[in-house]
């Protein structure tokens, strides 16, 4: 179990060196992404003005404070609270996030599915687990709101994060087709029928 | 004859906002004592390490004022009404609804609530029949208790509902609670406290199954019969290894609270409703000599 510290953005060998299990810490820049602001993205053809290319995205909604645009501070935004949210509704936006935009990370929690898998496997991708409902802890890991983008979606704008020692995360999914979800998965299946037996109950 | 026990309206008001700001900040000591617990009896070191975790935040939360989770929730008021108590409730239910707001423009928070169908947010955390706010009636003398529960969507969207047949018996019951936990998975933010509900109508079942799930940790299920499904499910929802987060391990319910309700005689209706472990919870109880804020 190896640690690693990231300077975003990554490149394709840096990401493809993290194992599912080993702890991960994220430099720079972070940008935060939710159900909608994907489903305008990929499902009603808008596009971003930023980047996205080789950097990681969090699966978030802030809670925010509305400031003075100032040459600090072009948002117009600062941080109350960011956390982050249940990556599973997601799912299906793993792949056109990677394809399209050339994302290379996503953070969130509870985990994603096969398809991402695969995704995360022929793009060179991987998925990192923050712990969920952490988010006090997470926002002194956020040094700014440097800016925003699709904010009529407000609070699931693209926004952009300035971070400074995020983490630790776990890699939860690798690029080698890894995935500490399938195993739990696949480890709590097998256990489904003794648990109901013992209450004297057929699987 | 006794006094009544008159309501101000701005008062309410005030409770309500503060209510919905300190449930986002200061999780209920039982919440805490069920992580002490949690964390004394697990077996798995990444287990251990995500609940170190999580401790960790409740500390930063209080000591920075700020909020434990960014889900700001759907904002629900539960009001206890005892006797002798004399209010306007359509009053009330507007003073409800402007704490709420001004909690979320005031303070500020993430407004979480949005129309069903245009996905509209409008920046208040509130919206048609939002907040959700329930009524009871207790016996106890001139007391007005306001219980404010934010309740977060990743648990939130762990629902489940089925009406299973008298023939499906109380092993279709447990049946069904092992495989809502296993559905649910990580997604719901374990350890929980799942919640559930038996019998009634499917509305007063799943009704339950949320008084169940935010009811506070220690407390037991009133019916026996109830109370001895709560130590055998929570044993076995804790032995099939999700976790915390489903990462894996021992810690994947705080526990399993049951409530019940009589039901028809061609029905077993059985629902599922968790709360995550942010499990936060805020009352106001006034009386004669004021207002207490508690959990």
């Amino acid at each position: 179990m190896a640690h690693h510290v990231l300077h975003m953005p990554a490149g394709e060998e840096q990401v493809r060196a993290l194992r599912v299990g080993d702890t991960v810490t994220l430099e720079d820049t972070l940008f935060g992404i939710r159900d909608a602001t994907q489903i305008h993205m990929f499902d009603r053809g808008r596009r971003t003005r930023f980047d996205l290319n080789g950097h990681a995205v969090i699966h978030t909604a802030p809670n925010v404070r509305k400031v003075e645009r100032s040459g600090t501070n072009q948002a117009g935004y600062e941080a109350v609270c960011i956390g982050t949210t249940t990556s599973d509704r997601m799912e299906r936006f793993t792949r056109p996030l990677m394809e399209r935009e050339g994302v290379r990370l996503i953070i969130g929690k509870g985990g994603l599915r096969e398809e991402s898998a695969k995704a995360f496997a022929e793009l060179g991708g991987a998925y990192l687990a923050v712990i969920g409902g952490a988010a006090a802890l997470e926002t002194t890991w956020i040094t700014a709101i440097e800016d925003v983008d699709l904010d009529d979606l407000n609070p699931e704008s693209l926004w952009r994060f300035a971070i400074k020692g995020f983490g630790p995360l776990i890699v939860g999914m690798d690029a080698h087709g890894g995935s500490l979800y399938r195993d739990v998965q696949s480890k709590v299946s097998a256990r489904r029928a003794e648990v109901l037996a013992r209450m004297g109950v057929s699987a | 004859m006794t006094d009544t026990l008159h309501i101000a309206m701005d008062a309410v008001e005030e409770a309500a906002k503060l209510l919905y700001i300190r449930a986002l900040k200061v999780l209920p000591d039982d919440i805490k004592q069920g992580f002490a617990r949690l964390d004394s009896t697990e077996s798995d070191g990444l287990a251990r390490s995500v609940l170190a975790t999580m401790i960790e935040n409740i500390a930063v939360a209080e000591r920075t004022d700020n909020l434990l989770c960014q889900d700001t929730g759907i904002p629900i008021y539960n009001i206890s009404i005892g006797r002798n108590v004399s209010f306007d409730g359509w009053e009330l239910k507007q003073a409800i609804r402007r704490g709420a707001e001004r909690a979320t423009r005031e303070h500020p928070l993430r407004s979480s609530v949005v129309h069903p169908l245009t996905r509209v947010n409008e920046h208040t955390s509130c919206g048609l029949h939002v907040p959700v706010i329930n009524l009871d009636f207790t016996e106890e003398d001139r007391v007005l208790r306001i219980e404010m529960v934010p309740k977060g969507s990743g648990s939130e969207n762990g629902s489940f509902l089925q009406m299973l047949i008298p023939a499906d018996g109380i092993a279709g019951i447990k049946r069904f609670v092992v495989d809502a936990a296993i559905r649910a998975g990580g997604k719901v933010c374990p350890p929980t406290i799942l919640g559930v509900g038996l019998g009634g109508t499917s509305d007063l079942c799943m009704h339950l199954a949320k008084v169940a799930a935010t009811r506070a940790l220690g407390s037991r299920c009133a019916d026996p019969e109830g109370a001895k499904l709560e130590e055998e499910l929570g044993e076995a929802v804790n032995s099939l290894g999700i976790g915390p987060q489903g990462l894996g391990g021992d810690s994947t319910a705080f526990a399993v609270h049951v409530e019940l309700a009589a039901t028809h005689i061609t029905m077993n209706p059985v629902a599922v409703n968790v709360q995550c472990h942010s499990a936060r919870r805020a009352s106001a109880t006034f009386t004669t000599s004021g207002v207490e804020i508690g959990f």
